[in-house]
């Protein structure tokens, strides 16, 4: 059993709502189902017009955070529907969608694979393997527009974050750190250590509808591909 | 015919922002937009344009524009003074927070803000919208690389002017959390006494403070990332606050040990390295009639535009148009800096 989600004021115009606590390293798989849950129960809500002056709501592994219009709603009145919608302890356990990623595993792609590979005890082969035979779960998107956090990673491949970031991460870099994977939409500094390169545009503004491919949710897998596949596409 | 701006020369931490790109932080695109929502909203009240209507915001040096075919009015707010330039190449001061009409040609040489300034043009910049903004975010790719502006054509005229619109003094005011549990009863107490001094790192994603080092309790300085939003005041290992800002990202894993009301962002805006501020708490209720208070002064500054003086000073116009590096500057004017 977990704690009650607790509520809290961000500022006069958020409220993060809590379903797990802040320090946990593992954040259990149903906390991710309860963010799941209360994020479609908001959905609902909204298409019903039942969350007046909400513009956007944020899930993270554990929370919820609910962006609104302090001059368009009663914020206690909002604080009390999202108590009680919380207090449903409503879960969802994933969006039904599962993608397959190409990754390449090659040479310059992967320039912290075999660093991997050598402080986990494991051939490149192995670590390879390991990473192909993982079903990643989306658990949120942040730090840059369309970056997936994905949990899943076997304990065998964990490693922390570099001590010290590279100042420039390509785009498509396909990343792993702690117990999570990622995979970089765009060139940015980042402590991720880099286990290959994909060719997936992972972020579309022109893809009005959906622009980042990704949801909270969605189960991803990565499929070893050679370098000829990287340049075709 | 079209209309617009020509960009002669882009100055320095010039962008487009509008009020910001809502909607899309679940998938990590931050909010954006202007970093003083209020003086946009003074630049484009001048010209009749709805308060979040898409402008350019100056953080360091203005652009030098240049209307296309048809006539374009254009407003300034901030402290931040400018020239016309006619075709034939006459000069003449033009205050901030007033308007101008710029004939075809005619140039328009923006200064330099102290704090942000805002450039406001009838009817608001048209560049294509992405993901329902006009803002700038060139990280991921949501920014038009443009030489021209594109505007409609100057319908309305009387060209108006006001006093400078100021923002409160006194402590930036917070809201306590979401993450003051993490911290000492010393950090509290250190954190609502201050004062922290802004330091020379920032941007539009944030600002970081310095001050009395703010220490956690057994519950540390990492927490699992959580939403964060503009006025969110991240405390890392080292004490030292981060206070983010529009175009800061949308989850952070740093304990939040205040958050800025939203009245009082506008203020942070125009914070200068060395500048000193302090944090008092509030509640919601008090925020509210922050939010109240800092609307009216807005509408009444509005209402209290009156029609600008025709002509301008001939003999100041003679000496800004002999010194077209922008070496003139004008004492009795406060809103006019050197270039």
């Amino acid at each position: 059993m977990h704690p009650p989600p607790r509520l809290f004021a961000l500022g006069d115009a958020a409220f993060t709502v809590e379903f797990g606590p802040p320090q946990a390293r593992d954040v259990p798989p149903d906390i991710q189902a309860r963010v799941l849950g209360f994020g479609a129960g908001l959905a609902e809500l909204q298409a019903a017009g039942g969350l007046p002056g909400v513009i956007e709501w944020v899930p993270t592994f554990r929370s919820v955070t609910v962006h609104f219009d302090p001059d368009r709603c009663l914020p206690w009145h909002l604080a009390d529907r999202l108590q009680a919608l919380a207090a449903e302890g409503r879960q969802a356990t994933d969006s039904g969608r599962k993608w397959t990623i190409p990754v390449c595993f090659d040479g310059e792609f992967a320039p912290d694979l075999d660093a991997v590979a050598v402080a986990c005890g494991l051939s490149r082969e192995v670590v390879i393997a390991q990473l192909t035979a993982t079903e990643f779960t989306v658990r949120m998107l942040g730090f840059l527009p369309g970056f997936p956090y994905l949990s899943g990673l076997p304990a065998s491949l964990e490693m922390p974050r570099l001590a010290t970031p590279r100042p420039r991460v390509p785009a498509g870099s396909v990343a792993i750190a702690g117990r999570m994977g990622a995979i970089y939409p765009w060139d940015s500094p980042g402590g991720w250590r880099l286990v290959g390169r994909s060719p997936v545009t992972l972020f579309d503004a022109a893809r009005a509808d959906r622009p980042a491919m990704f949801a909270p949710g969605d189960r991803v897998r990565w499929q070893a591909v050679g370098l000829e596949a990287l340049a075709a596409s | 015919m079209s209309a617009g701006l020509e960009i002669r020369s882009p100055g320095l931490g010039v962008s487009i922002q509008d009020d910001g790109r809502h909607g899309h932080r679940h998938i990590g695109v931050p909010l954006s937009g202007a970093l003083d929502p209020v003086f946009l909203a003074a630049a484009n009240g001048l010209l009749g344009n709805p308060a979040g209507a898409a402008g350019l915001e100056v953080l360091l040096a203005g652009p030098l524009l240049q209307a296309l075919d048809a006539p374009v009015r254009i407003a300034l707010a901030g402290t931040m003074g400018a020239r016309h330039l006619t075709v034939a190449g006459a000069g003449r001061a033009v205050p901030a927070w007033s308007t101008l009409r710029l004939q075809p040609g005619e140039q328009l040489q923006v200064g330099s803000p102290c704090g942000v300034g805002y450039i406001a043009v009838e009817g608001g910049l048209l560049t294509p919208p992405m993901l329902g903004s006009r803002s700038t975010y060139a990280r991921a790719g949501l920014i038009h690389v443009v030489t021209t502006l594109p505007c409609r054509a100057a319908r309305g005229f009387g060209e108006r002017q006001n006093v400078a619109l100021g923002h409160e003094d006194g402590p930036i005011r917070v809201i306590p959390g979401p993450q003051d549990d993490h911290f000492t009863a010393d950090a509290l107490d250190h954190f609502y006494t201050g004062p922290f001094r802004v330091t020379r790192q920032r941007d539009r994603m944030g600002l970081r403070l310095a001050g009395p080092a703010l220490a956690h309790n057994q519950r540390g300085a990492d927490i699992v990332s959580d939403g964060v939003t503009p006025g969110a005041i991240q405390v890392p290992a080292d004490g030292q606050p981060i206070l983010l800002l529009a175009d800061c990202q949308t989850v952070g894993g740093y304990p939040k040990i205040a958050t800025v009301i939203r009245a009082d962002l506008p203020r942070l805006a125009h914070l200068q390295p060395g500048d000193e501020i302090r944090f008092r708490a509030v509640d919601a209720d008090e925020a509210a009639a922050a939010r109240a208070a800092l609307a009216r002064r807005l509408s009444d500054w509005l209402a209290s535009a009156r029609p600008a003086q025709a002509g301008g000073d001939p003999d100041t116009a003679v000496l800004l148009a002999a010194n077209l590096a922008g070496a003139a500057v004008r004492g009795d004017d406060p809103h006019l800096w050197p270039d």
